[in-house]
């Protein structure tokens, strides 16, 4: 018997939903906006003081970098004043580590609608990135109050700040994932995660200059993908004051190009059992 | 009529894992295998055999299922629990994939699984609509449009505002069905969802379904366990049996088909009995007056005697159990065999309950089997059941009693007439 497939829509079967795949991610594209519109919205109905969440973090952070780094350890400033080099690193930084936690827990924490509803899976973690994002620019706003109150101007390199918040979204999207697709099957990660992110702040230059790292091992030091990240915001940010060190960051976009790639074939290929393991 | 949905040979099989937890840890699962590897050992010194580990089961939740759906009709899936009606629905729904078959299917699924999955509780209904919305594949300008039809149908505008946490459950219900039967789509699946809102809401969801079936040509999938409903919306059904298809056809003829499953010849189908219990208690038996047949008959001038025969596996201490008599899915009475529970020793036992004359109308009813051990306090009550085992039919014998023109599903026994 042979069947015309053709005459219907959507064809299940073991092994082929990748087809329709991508056409379902255009169908919901308006869901990952949606899912982060609620997370904002939750977020602010249940807690107190709300958006301040988003700036208390970051400054006590840089506060107690600044001192600890740059008058008790007294590393170098490049020039400029360190809360300003804290706080250029620790803008990336903080979205990359909450991002990259927020995206790992996502899938445990929306089990009711994986087991009962359809949709690309992938929606979830992404979603939980772009809320992220929403913090990112309200932080942002700190570090104009910062160079307004040391009377620093930037140069146009300032303008350069979205292709490397793009970079940590992969960066952070593409970890994430992975973490999200084995947090389904082994609970272990969540205790994995807070310590991940821990050890990663020390290994990134968020409290230092990447310069204080020997020219030697440089390179080596940029396979942490947030090195060149991490980098690149604080060039743009202060302009020509801080260099930025290219065959490391091209390093970087090509660990994180590998690991994204990677994590999506990762993650398509476990979405399908969420639903039955999770 | 063109085919929606074709269905062919579909199976799904989970692993189960008799390891007692749900969830897989990376520490048990290493320790597992140290624990396994020397157990092994062990075993190999003390016996020289090496036992293979039982501890994975393939468990085939769907085993070859095929069926064809055509434009507009009305399927209703029924059987027992665990039969395989929600993995069906969640593998048409792509929740899940099948492990072997394919299901071709034309248009748009919207279903509807669970009520207010996906539902936030500090959004309000507003909001809740719209994430619903998004969450089943509309877009925005679809939603807004639908939206007044929605509220309006859920009945609901009052509370538009309020935060869906301090809904009731009916209107939580009612808002979730709404979203879903207004989405723009060719196939409606509905599991078992409508039992939460009152009758009145599941008329006018039963009403809904069979207006979107009949004017606007969608097909409908649902699952109930009220055989009323089914019969009411279904023009076609299948019954499942653990995992197959056992048959499928006629709604009516179907659904007496599975309420005559649960018994053969007066024996008591042991896949039908489920609960805590089920381990140590079985029912074997049943029979009215006597007759233990696939058709039973009874004068409504005779009572009714219901004799259960089963067999207890280890001494329970407060053991009662007792039958539901059923008419379209709706629980008339329950009767138990003793007034409080009694010990219950390890052998046969068996529990009579009487049904007086008069009481029943002519009619088809159902008998559900249950019964309960209160005697573990740290585990609460356990319990067993067998919902709707047998059906019978009560004959049309009219006289000054069963009176053909009173209405009713029973009758009003005064005193003095007995």
């Amino acid at each position: 018997m042979t069947e015309n497939s053709r005459e219907f829509d959507l064809v299940i079967e073991p092994g082929r939903s990748e087809k329709n795949y991508w056409n379902d991610l255009w169908r919901f594209r308006e869901l990952f906006i949606f899912m982060a519109w609620r997370d904002i919205l939750v977020r602010y109905k249940q807690t107190a003081i709300g958006l301040s969440w988003s700036i208390i973090r970051p400054v006590l952070t840089m506060v107690v970098f600044t001192v600890v780094f740059g008058r008790i350890a007294k590393l170098p400033s490049e020039g400029v004043p360190y809360p300003i080099l804290v706080y250029s690193a620790l803008l990336p930084w903080q979205f990359f580590s909450t991002s990259f936690s927020d995206a790992s827990a996502s899938l445990i924490g929306n089990s009711n609608m994986l087991t009962k509803l359809y949709f690309p899976r992938l929606i979830i973690p992404v979603s939980t990135i772009i809320v992220n994002l929403v913090d990112f620019f309200i932080s942002f706003i700190i570090l104009i109050v910062l160079m307004m109150w040391y009377n620093f101007v930037p140069t146009w390199t300032i303008l350069c700040i979205p292709v490397f918040l793009f970079l940590a979204f992969l960066a952070s999207l593409s970890v994430g994932l992975y973490v999200a697709a084995l947090n389904v099957k082994y609970r272990d990660f969540k205790y994995i995660i807070p310590f991940v992110v821990q050890f990663g702040l020390y290994i990134s230059p968020v409290g230092f200059s990447s310069n204080v790292v020997p020219q030697k091992w440089k390179l080596l030091y940029s396979l942490n993908p947030m090195v060149g990240i991490i980098d690149g915001f604080r060039w743009s940010i202060l302009g020509g004051k801080s260099q930025i060190y290219e065959p490391g960051l091209l390093l970087s976009i090509g660990v994180i190009s590998l690991l994204m790639f990677l994590s999506i074939r990762y993650f398509r290929k476990m979405e399908k059992t969420f639903a039955d393991i999770i | 009529m063109p085919i929606t949905i074709k269905v062919e040979n579909l199976r799904k099989s989970y692993i189960i894992k008799h390891t007692g937890e749900g969830y897989v840890s990376l520490r048990e699962t290493i320790t597992d295998n140290i624990k396994r590897s020397l157990h092994r050992t062990k075993n190999i010194i003390t016996t020289n055999q090496i036992e293979k580990s039982p501890r994975k089961e393939e468990f085939w939740a769907l085993n070859d299922i095929s069926f064809e759906a055509q434009q507009g009709d009305r399927i209703g899936i029924i059987g027992r629990n665990g039969a395989g009606k929600s993995t069906l629905l969640k593998l048409l729904s792509r929740i899940t994939e099948p492990t072997s078959g394919k299901i071709s299917i034309k248009g748009r699924i919207a279903s509807l699984l669970e009520v207010g999955t996906g539902f936030h509780p500090e959004l309000t209904g507003r909001e809740n609509i719209f994430l619903n919305g998004a969450l089943l594949g509309m877009n925005r300008a679809e939603i807004k449009t639908k939206f007044d039809e929605i509220v309006d149908f859920a009945e609901v505008e009052k509370f538009l505002d309020t935060p869906v946490k301090r809904y009731s459950s009916g209107m939580y219900v009612r808002l979730a069905f709404a979203v879903a039967a207004y989405l723009e789509s060719e196939i409606l699946v509905v599991d078992e969802v409508l039992a939460v809102g009152d009758i009145q809401f599941q008329k006018k969801c039963l009403g809904k379904m069979e207006d979107v079936s009949k004017s606007e040509g969608r097909t409908v999938l649902f699952v109930s366990h009220n055989m009323g409903t089914i019969n009411q919306l279904c023009n076609r059904a299948i019954l499942l049996k653990s995992g197959r298809i056992s048959e499928m056809g006629q709604t009516s003829d179907i659904v007496r088909k599975y309420m005559k499953s649960g018994t053969q010849n007066g024996k008591i189908d042991k896949d039908s009995i489920f609960g805590t219990l089920a381990p140590f208690i079985e029912f074997l038996e049943v029979s009215l007056n006597g007759i233990g047949s696939n058709d039973i008959y009874i004068s409504p001038s005779s009572d009714i005697k219901i004799t259960i025969r089963g067999n207890c596996k280890s001494d329970l201490e407060y053991f009662r159990s007792g039958i539901t008599i059923l008419k379209d899915g709706i629980k008339l009475f329950s009767i138990h065999d003793n007034e409080e529970p009694i010990p219950l020793k390890k052998g046969s036992f068996i529990s009579e309950f009487i049904v007086p004359r008069y009481l029943l109308r002519p009619g088809d009813y159902t008998l559900s089997v249950f019964g309960h051990d209160n005697g573990n306090l740290r585990k609460g009550t356990e319990w067993i059941y067998g919902n709707e085992i047998l059906i019978f039919s009560i004959m049309e014998e009219w006289d000054a009693i069963n009176d053909s023109h009173n209405e009713g599903i029973i009758n009003l026994i005064q005193s003095t007439a007995l």
